[in-house]
């Protein structure tokens, strides 16, 4: 349907030929924009429907207090489903902390927070399929439960500022909700401009970032350089590339998109993709505010390192 | 008078948080004393982790993103 509606407006309203790279480009901008906005959309208002976003204060009610190995089994997973905007990652350090929930058991949340939310795994489903979806998703948990682990080894308290211990928390209030199906409408609809208010911006640079690969991209130049699964360099380049670059979890689908469809390996694909939504610069200086840059560079790292580690075994097993 | 807080280090969803807030009290006529709090210690003290939060008259209201038009309405009004 998306595919057809593209091609209405590139190929017969505006004269562009499939065979040309600005034709063939904006065909992919056209479709992508109208499949994955329509998508978030319908997803972000029938979770908002459900009341199925997850606040920040009740994770941490959910974790506080359980043994380790649950605490981060349990953090991962509602980091997953919550999608979080990074202008809260402060506040929630801070509030983790104080429950008393591991540094450790928090890295892992920090890290499965921006990488999955349930938005962008239904859009995976929409656009990659069923098979990349999940790859993603379980490279992703795997990740930050390995990463948090990992980050525990060094002790990271030393790096936690002073004043973070200092802070007491007040009793978390119950906030009334609506129940009626017009709140709960209102609600939804709320979310909606909320949400793709915020993420829009990330989602039509990543659209147009895939565009541009799927137009003048020469696939005989991608398999060559980027596809060979002997191609070692490729999967840590790919990471390195990523983390100067933002996008929000949602944007770097159509980017996947392109570099898969042009046989770019799928294990670099996958590690260029985590490498871009969980490892950001603005995000680290809003962390800075709480723990220090010894820290920060050793997050960095040791996520750089799962991701490529993360991307040389899928370029295995495939 | 109805004391207005809103919690948030200073990110765009609070200051819209704030202006809406300054918009509907205008509108509906309604004197407000609107302060912005945000030191994080401050913020965290009030139980809130999801900013932008709303206090009115000392009670939490509201946490978590740009509150709705209808909803700031109700606050001020009741």
């Amino acid at each position: 349907m998306f595919d057809w509606f593209a091609s209405l407006i590139v190929y017969q309203w505006l004269g562009l030929t499939p065979a040309s790279a600005g034709g063939a480009a904006l065909h992919f901008f056209v479709m992508d924009v109208a499949k994955i906005f329509t998508l978030l959309v319908v997803v972000v208002y029938v979770m908002g429907l459900l009341r199925a976003m997850l606040s920040p204060e009740r994770v941490r009610d959910y974790v506080r207090g359980r043994p380790k190995w649950l605490a981060r089994t349990l953090a991962i997973l509602l980091g997953a489903v919550t999608p979080f905007c990074s202008c809260s990652s402060v506040p929630l350090f801070i509030g983790f902390v104080e429950a008393g929930i591991p540094l450790g058991v928090t890295f892992s949340f920090l890290i499965a927070s921006p990488m999955i939310n349930e938005v962008a795994a239904v859009i995976l489903v929409g656009i990659l399929g069923w098979r990349l979806a999940a790859l993603y998703v379980g490279a992703g948990l795997l990740v930050a439960w390995v990463g948090g682990v990992a980050m525990e080894q060094f002790r990271p308290e030393r790096w936690v500022e002073r004043y973070v211990w200092q802070i007491r928390m007040g009793e978390t209030p119950a906030v009334p909700v609506d129940r009626s199906f017009a709140g709960r409408h209102r609600f939804a609809w709320h979310e909606v401009r909320e949400i793709v208010g915020r993420i829009w911006k990330w989602v039509l640079a990543g659209i147009a970032l895939g565009a541009l690969f799927h137009g003048y991209v020469p696939q005989a130049w991608v398999v060559r350089h980027l596809g060979g699964h002997d191609n070692w360099l490729a999967v840590p380049m790919a990471v390195l590339v990523g983390v100067p670059l933002y996008s929000n979890a949602t944007g770097v689908i159509p980017l996947a998109e392109a570099m898969l469809g042009k046989g770019v390996a799928i294990g670099t694909t996958l590690a260029l993709m985590m490498s871009i939504a969980a490892l950001s610069l603005p995000e680290m200086l809003i962390l800075r505010k709480v723990i220090r840059w010894p820290a920060l560079a050793l997050y960095a790292a040791i996520l750089s390192v799962a991701f490529t580690l993360v991307g040389w075994g899928f370029n295995l097993l495939t | 008078m109805k004391e207005v807080k809103v919690l948030g280090s200073g990110c765009a969803n609070c200051k819209a948080t704030a202006a809406l807030i300054e918009e509907v009290a205008a509108a509906e006529g309604i004197a407000i004393q609107l302060d912005k709090v945000e030191d994080v210690a401050a913020i965290m003290g009030y139980g809130v982790m999801s900013t932008p939060g709303v206090v009115v008259d000392g009670r939490v209201v509201h946490a978590g993103g740009v509150p709705e038009r209808a909803a700031v309405r109700q606050w001020l009004c009741s």
